[in-house]
């Protein structure tokens, strides 16, 4: 069953068309993750879906009822971690979840034993007396997604879900996630512009871009679409190349990134020193090539003729060297 | 229409600004030195000003006016706060639990107005202390009952402006601009009486502070006031239900 349906989903805000007519559906029980870099318009689409925006045009279902008419009844089967943090600082890590547990209508009894149980799986159990405002980043994010899970929703929405977050508390989240969709049947729509994100956790994946979906499949599809193996290369005169290598048919897709040359082909090892030949013949010197399998980044080169990744690297970075500190970013 | 879940978010919401509000040790203090500062600096300065028509003492007066002010200010600022939770983000939070938008307005009404009550109570014992004669268990009452629709009147506008604006830029200037004239305007410092020109005179009664700040003052001292405070109170009732209509409709139709 579909538990997400959306046709022809607009959102304009002055003229300014931030969500472009998509139309998608996501199974019930399965992680569907939006892929794409900021400003392509995943957290309008989560705002819709959540009833916080009013749809320009187009209509969009969760669990059978309808976002504009149905808003109650929707709001009531879904839970949702907002990328902004949405916690009341000044209140205790218990006190957010009690708010939260009595805005959904727990009785006593469930709201003790949910806030014990959603504490323990993202480890902040001994911290629950604590003000918010003494949280450091990575706590903030973990109570928010223990916060979502509370009312046990039957959709959950996670709008970046680790967004700034280091290494290992990235890493602890997903494993959340996986769990959470597997022991409690829960339906996870999230958003990400980390493609290792999307690899590790999504089954079907949607890129999106100035507010279109681009392509949308499984993540196994959509790798072998762009070819068995990528090549990439850097040489001395990459139009002549192109030129060339566009006559070969064993190559599915070329496409040209900067001083890159990016190649889509079948046992690339073996058509390494095709590529040289072809090179030579043309009077092109190639300074550097390699081989690999597909990512997800070269899936979004090529269906959108740009990388996801000039973005985040700094983020990346800026994660690896300090793995104690927290960054997180915000708009 | 209403069920339990809402009734258990207006609680919630009501006990959220509770806490908020005593564990904002500056907001506590602020709130309600600041009217005592009016209250003391200019109760005693002007103790010894003579203006026409007027009976007691110039505290007895004025002390009215500061309990009034005190509501109003505390109650605003309640209602521009959902500004504060948009910019940090809870109001996402608030707004997408299953709960009828009515119930998030009145939870933060009755939230606001429970410290608003405190603050003009605590005035309202000092200015006993300072010697205000009560008028009598009736008039106490209706004091009540008239500075809880004050609060309530506060708070819905306080939504309208919170709803209008996207920053606290222009919060102050429309204390400076809007507020601070209405106070002038609103008797709590001079009678309003025939020896004013008439254009400050018909200002002061388009005014709807004035008739709170009248009404307190009539029910509460029992003189000095231009009109029956029971007049005062229909007044007050539907301008309070006007503005709480108005600050509802207009938080209902905000996105996040």
């Amino acid at each position: 069953m579909d538990i997400i349906v959306t046709t022809n989903l607009t959102k304009t805000f002055n003229g300014f068309t931030a969500v472009d007519r998509i139309t998608f559906s996501v199974k019930e029980g399965e992680i569907f993750g939006f892929l794409g870099p900021n400003g392509a318009g995943k957290t309008t689409t989560i705002k819709m879906l959540t009833t916080l925006l009013y749809p320009t045009e187009g209509s969009a279902s969760i669990a059978g009822f309808d976002v504009l008419k149905q808003r109650a009844q929707v709001r009531e089967h879904i839970g949702v971690v907002f990328q902004e943090p949405a916690l009341d600082t000044e209140l205790s890590c218990r006190e957010n979840l009690d708010f939260h547990a009595r805005m959904y209508g727990l009785s006593a009894e469930t709201r003790k034993k949910r806030i014990i149980e959603v504490l323990t799986l993202v480890d902040l159990l001994d911290k629950k007396d604590v003000l918010v405002k003494n949280f450091s980043g990575g706590m903030k994010r973990r109570l928010e997604i223990a916060r979502g899970l509370m009312h046990s929703p039957q959709v959950l929405f996670l709008d970046e879900p680790t967004l700034g977050l280091d290494a290992q508390t990235r890493r602890a989240i997903w494993e959340y996630i996986k769990q959470l969709n597997k022991n409690e049947n829960t339906t996870i729509f999230l958003t990400t512009h980390y493609m290792d994100e999307a690899d590790f956790l999504c089954e079907h994946i949607g890129i999106i871009d100035h507010g279109k979906i681009m392509v949308m499949n499984t993540v196994d599809v959509l790798k072998k679409s762009v070819g068995n193996d990528v090549i990439t290369l850097v040489c001395s005169d990459s139009s002549a190349l192109i030129q060339r290598l566009s006559q070969e048919s064993w190559i599915s897709k070329i496409t040209p990134y900067g001083s890159f040359l990016t190649l889509g082909v079948e046992r690339g090892e073996e058509k390494i020193p095709v590529i040289f030949d072809i090179a030579r013949a043309v009077n092109v010197s190639i300074s550097s090539i390699d081989v690999r399998k597909p990512t997800l980044d070269d899936v979004f080169l090529y269906y959108t003729g740009r990388r996801i990744r000039e973005q985040t690297e700094t983020v990346v970075n800026r994660t690896i060297k300090s793995p104690g500190f927290h960054p997180r970013r915000r708009r | 229409m209403m069920n339990h879940k809402d009734f258990q978010a207006i609680y919630m919401l009501w006990l959220r600004q509770m806490k908020r509000f005593l564990r904002t040790k500056s907001r506590v203090v602020t709130t309600i030195v600041q009217p005592l500062f009016f209250l003391f600096i200019l109760g005693f300065g002007l103790n010894i000003a003579v203006f026409p028509g007027m009976q007691g003492s110039y505290i007895t007066f004025l002390a009215p006016g500061i309990i009034a002010m005190a509501i109003l200010f505390s109650s605003m600022f309640t209602g521009v706060s959902v500004l504060w939770d948009r910019q940090s983000g809870f109001l996402q939070e608030v707004l997408v639990a299953p709960v009828s938008r009515l119930s998030i307005v009145i939870g933060r009404t009755f939230g606001g107005a429970t410290v608003a009550l405190i603050q003009g109570f605590i005035i309202m014992i000092i200015a006993i202390a300072l010697g205000v004669q009560v008028a009598g268990v009736g008039g106490f009452l209706l004091t009540v009952l008239i500075m809880v629709l004050l609060s309530f009147t506060a708070v819905g506008f306080g939504l309208i402006l919170a709803s209008k604006m996207r920053d606290f830029e222009g919060f102050q200037s429309i204390m400076s601009l809007i507020i601070m004239p209405l106070m002038f305007l609103s008797s709590s410092f001079y009678p309003i009486n025939e020896s004013l020109p008439d254009w400050l005179r018909v200002l002061s009664f388009c005014n709807p502070l004035f008739y709170m700040v009248d009404g307190i003052r009539g029910s509460f001292t029992g003189i000095n006031s231009v009109l029956d405070p029971l007049v005062d109170l229909g007044i007050i009732l539907v301008i309070c239900i006007v503005v709480m209509g108005l600050g509802t409709y207009f938080f209902n139709k905000s996105e996040v």
